[in-house]
């Protein structure tokens, strides 16, 4: 049997990583009192109002947590201009027609199993970097409805920004339905990205499990001589 | 302010002929200056502008709408509040005060506009239907979006009274037969005013009309144009019961323990969260009370589109449109995620079945470099 020999490449820098793991917990903690908030457990108890304040302390983690995520997620936005090329917006926003035909192929390597041959990448697939846009977009309908709802209770500047928002949308009760249904897009993501982590780390053996943590993947060096051979454009799609 | 042109006395004036007493007059300014939310340097802002401002003429219409607001108004706390602006005094046409009817009302509603053309503030209560030619509310033989049409056009000010004029209240809730629409759809370019509720808190109505006779212009307006004096907080951060919010108690139904112990109504469907009123502060009734110290949630009467807001007055959970009647946002949202968890599944049973000879591959060269290591 004809052994590989795989080339260790770094694909994820620090911040990349850095901002994947503090984006992931900010989304769970988010979401759990996030949904708290909506529908509040029935405690029943004896103790005075004054002796508790539970629910006071899920909102405070909730919008402290919500700092922490627009923090992030602007950090990796501007990592997306000056990150490694596996961490650039054409990653992400399909500016080429390629990277349609990039996805078809994903598709149907990936999602359908049919038998084509694979559209072997580094970073991120087209169809996954596209997925990642549309988390932005969703983090930034978070941001907007969450901070709009927030304004009114804040003196900072920062979150006055958004002041505008419930207006928009002729009051606060439509802006908080959409951050409630956009908890539950999180969690229908959360479901499709770890099962694809899982696929494609079991699938593949490229360490793509473990790439958030160490950072490399490992690919087989034929892959690389391949695409020279055929004069494929390096990776992002785009 | 323009001076008004025709001469007619002051506020005062007209106070002092009805027999109230300069004390009278005193606390008066006093309190609504107050309630505006003015510095105590207000009140003499507020007298000086009684004492010699000719009173502003008024019109006042009434549309699509269940009087609601002329009674919230006229009941409000202070007696002269209800004298002051409408009682004879300063209302040069109300359908439901005037004494005058008929041809005589019409005729007093057109010597005003034509008097005072550019002076008058004109209060609208009430939507205009706008379907049919807007047949669904005449005055006199003409459609409700011709009288506003026609009053606008000579007035300094417009005020929507109520949840009617500001958003259309519950006539144009779902599916709105009769094409209800709120005010400022159909007028432009005039500086409007809303006062939403159904019906606004009476002190809030007469503190928005002292401030146009007293600064001569409108009060500072928040995003969606309601008076930052009165609506700028929400009922949830003034209401009584909101230690019990931040204590995470909450009455789970209208009959139990907790109710009767006063905790937060949050989750029998309270809206004081996301709705922006004084309820809390002011009070209905001379301060007696309001719907959540009387025990039930607030329903958000004063935000737009209140009757279509969710799933009904009794729940938090939003309901979706669409998705059948009872369909709350966490049950698609369970069924959603049920749904994708089941579909990840069927993908993995399909993928070891179609690429198991990949991994097959891939085992077969992992084992061969054991050995090959060794
Ligand atoms: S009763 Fe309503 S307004 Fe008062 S604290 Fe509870 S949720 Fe807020």
């Amino acid at each position: 049997m004809k052994t590989t020999r795989l080339r260790r490449v770094y694909v994820w820098e620090w911040p990349v990583r850095f901002f994947h793991w503090i984006f992931a917990l900010c989304i769970l903690v988010l979401g759990i009192t996030g949904y708290l908030i909506g529908d509040p457990l029935p405690i029943q108890s004896d103790a005075e109002a004054s002796h508790r304040f539970w629910f006071g302390t899920a909102r405070f983690i909730h919008f402290a947590a919500a700092y922490i995520f627009l923090a992030v997620i602007l950090m990796r936005m501007y990592w997306a201009s000056v990150g490694n090329k596996y961490a650039r917006w054409a990653n992400f926003v399909p500016t080429r027609l390629r990277f349609f035909s990039r996805i078809g192929q994903v598709i149907r390597h990936d999602i359908l199993l049919m038998k084509v041959p694979e559209d072997t990448v580094v970073g991120h697939n087209a169809l996954a970097g596209l997925s990642y846009f549309f988390l932005m977009l969703l983090t930034f309908v978070m941001v907007f409805t969450g901070f709009g709802m927030y304004a009114q209770m804040s003196t900072w500047w920062l979150p006055k920004l958004f002041s505008w928002m419930p207006g928009l949308f002729g009051g606060d009760y439509l802006v908080r339905e959409i951050h409630h249904a956009g908890m539950w897009l999180f969690a229908v993501f959360i479901v499709i990205h770890l099962y694809l982590v899982f696929y494609h780390d079991q699938q593949e053996g490229r360490g793509e499990a473990s790439s958030m943590i160490s950072g490399y993947k490992f690919m087989e060096e034929e892959v690389f001589e391949n695409k020279k051979a055929v004069g494929e454009p390096a990776e992002p799609a785009a | 302010m323009k001076p008004i042109s025709v001469k007619r006395p002051t506020y005062y004036q007209e106070l002092r002929n009805k027999g109230y007493s300069r004390r009278d007059f005193m606390k008066f300014c006093t309190m609504i200056a107050a309630y505006m939310g003015l510095e105590s340097s207000g009140v003499a802002q507020v007298t000086n502008a009684l004492m010699n401002q000719p009173r502003v003429p008024v019109i006042w219409l009434h549309f699509q709408e269940c009087t609601c607001c002329s009674e919230s108004f006229i009941r409000s706390s202070h007696p002269m509040v209800a004298d002051i602006i409408l009682d004879k005094i300063s209302l040069d046409y109300t359908e439901t005060l005037m004494a005058a009817s008929g041809h005589q009302a019409e005729a007093a509603m057109e010597k005003t506009m034509k008097d005072y053309y550019g002076e008058y503030v004109l209060c609208v209560e009430g939507s205009v239907p706008v379907y049919e030619d807007g047949v669904y509310c005449c005055i006199g033989g003409r459609s409700a979006r011709d009288i506003l049409q026609e009053t606008a056009a000579g007035a300094k000010a417009v005020i929507a009274w109520g949840s009617c004029a500001c958003n259309g209240c519950v006539q144009a809730s779902r599916p709105n037969p009769t094409g209800a629409t709120p005010i400022h759809k159909l007028i432009k370019g005039k500086p409007l005013i809303k006062v939403p509720g159904c019906p606004p808190i009476g002190e809030v109505m007469a503190g928005v009309l002292v401030h146009l006779v007293t600064f001569g212009r409108i009060p500072e307006l928040d995003h969606v144009g309601r008076p930052k004096a009165f609506y700028s907080k929400r009922v949830h951060d003034s209401c009584y019961r909101r230690p019990f919010y931040d204590a995470g108690l909450f009455v789970e139904s209208f009959d139990d323990e907790n109710a009767k112990k006063g905790y937060c109504l949050y989750k029998v469907g309270c809206k004081g969260p996301t709705t922006y009123n004084a309820c809390g502060i002011m009070k209905w009734n001379n301060g007696t009370s309001y719907p959540i110290q009387s025990g039930h949630g607030c329903i958000g009467c004063s935000e737009a589109g209140f009757w279509d807001n969710g799933a009904s007055f009794y729940t938090r959970i939003p309901n979706f449109p669409g998705f059948g009647i009872e369909s709350s946002a966490d049950t698609i949202g369970t069924i959603a995620v049920g749904a994708t968890a089941a579909g990840v599944a069927a993908h993995a049973v399909a993928s070891a079945i179609r690429k198991n000879g990949e991994k097959k591959r891939l085992k077969a060269e992992g084992e061969a470099s054991v050995e090959e290591i060794e």
